[in-house]
């Protein structure tokens, strides 16, 4: 039953949250800390558990791979909700302030990411795309 | 007639925006194909369509979400607010490789904290040559260059001025903004090919929207790697931007 994914991701979500705001008010910050990532950890535990154990048939996976499908249009939708009006008026200092910041953070990922060591072997070997193209 | 259907489509908001995103999403593919020729990617334009959208629903209703603050577009608050976005995101975790999760981890909290301090240090240092330079509004201006969550909560609970909490705001979506269209430009440089390099990407980049559009519009298989790490972004950001980093400017400061 494809309510049974869905059902299985809303449950790691809304348990992420709890445990996420949980976390927050024991640290004394009045948010929500890493809810989200808590949640993805649940489903990925969720899944290892699951999957070897024949708990994941196709249809109870596509109701957890519709909703990641989902993603982009979300993101889409997300984008278009921005206050772009509010940025552009913050002025010199919003302006410079941000753009310093991700041209060093930038300089710093890509220092990050040269020191990885090179390995031939493809990461998403299980879930190639025949579509996908190197980026240009 | 036209009365008609608007009520249908606003009574039906979520509906209306499945087909709306749907038709951008249509469209970008065209364009990314056509104008193009798949040089860039078709999810960054329909990024950048929403982004223009958003900028016109600002200017014309004086509102702060953007197109959603449009009666017709309404549902688009609702299908890219905080709780869809990231039910999509826990989701896209189904596709993480554990074992190359793993392999990143230290890396990833260690760009994680990076990732705080070093756009704080960049956003205070800026906020004080630009004549701001008490504590308290070099800390609220410095975490606004973390997030735009960070920047607020953080302003909130040192007592900053409305107009440093919205030049802090104003920062953080600007750095959104540039994450979430700079990302797929720079990707060569930034050397995201791999789940590590995302994670990398997802802690020092912060802010989740910025890190989800960004990669989204890249490489959609990076996508549960990188949010996976920026995540925790804002919440570290709010943990330490009151605490730690507005101590050390005060001390610094005098």
């Amino acid at each position: 039953m494809i309510i049974y994914g869905t059902a299985l991701l809303a449950v790691c979500h809304l348990l992420g949250i709890f445990l996420g705001d949980l976390l927050g008010s024991l640290i004394g910050v009045k948010t929500n800390v890493g809810g989200v990532g808590i949640a993805m950890m649940l489903l990925i535990f969720a899944r290892m558990y699951m999957e070897p154990r024949g708990y994941l048939p196709k249809p109870t996976e596509a109701g957890v791979s519709f909703w990641a499908a989902m993603y982009i249009p979300v993101v889409v939708a997300m984008a278009a909700q921005q206050n772009v009006v509010a940025a552009l008026r913050g002025g010199h200092v919003a302006i410079l302030a941000a753009l310093g910041a991700v041209l060093v953070c930038a300089c710093i990922i890509a220092l990050i990411n040269r020191m990885e060591p090179k390995s031939d072997v493809d990461p998403f070997a299980a879930l190639a795309d025949p579509d996908h193209k190197p980026l240009a | 007639m036209l009365t008609i259907l608007d009520k249908a489509i606003e009574h039906n908001g979520l509906v209306g925006a499945f087909a709306f995103v749907g038709f951008i999403v249509l469209i970008s593919g065209f364009i990314s194909r056509k104008l193009t020729f798949g040089r860039m990617h078709g999810s960054a334009i329909a990024i950048l369509i929403g982004l223009g959208l958003a900028y016109w629903g600002g200017v014309v209703t004086g509102g702060k979400s953007g197109l959603a603050d449009v009666s017709l577009f309404a549902g688009i608050g609702l299908m890219g607010g905080a709780m869809m976005r990231d039910f999509a995101i826990v989701a896209t975790a189904f596709e993480v490789q554990p074992h190359e999760a793993r392999k990143a981890g230290l890396i990833g909290i260690v760009s994680l904290f990076l990732g705080t301090v070093v756009p704080f240090i960049v956003g205070a240092t800026l906020a004080y040559c630009f004549g701001y330079s008490d504590a308290v509004s070099m800390t609220t201006i410095g975490a606004g260059a973390v997030t735009y969550i960070v920047g607020p909560v953080t302003g909130a609970a040192i007592g900053a001025s409305s107009d440093v909490m919205a030049l802090s705001i104003a920062t953080g979506l600007v750095k959104a903004i540039l994450v979430m269209i700079g990302t797929p430009v720079a990707a060569k440089f930034l050397g995201l090919r791999t789940p590590r390099s995302a994670m990398v990407f997802g802690g020092l980049a912060g802010t989740v929207s910025g890190v989800s559009a960004g990669l989204a519009a890249t490489d959609r298989r990076l996508v549960p790697y990188g949010a996976l790490v920026a995540t925790f972004h804002t919440g570290l950001g709010c943990f330490m931007g009151p605490s730690v980093l507005y101590f050390a400017v005060k001390a610094i400061m005098g």
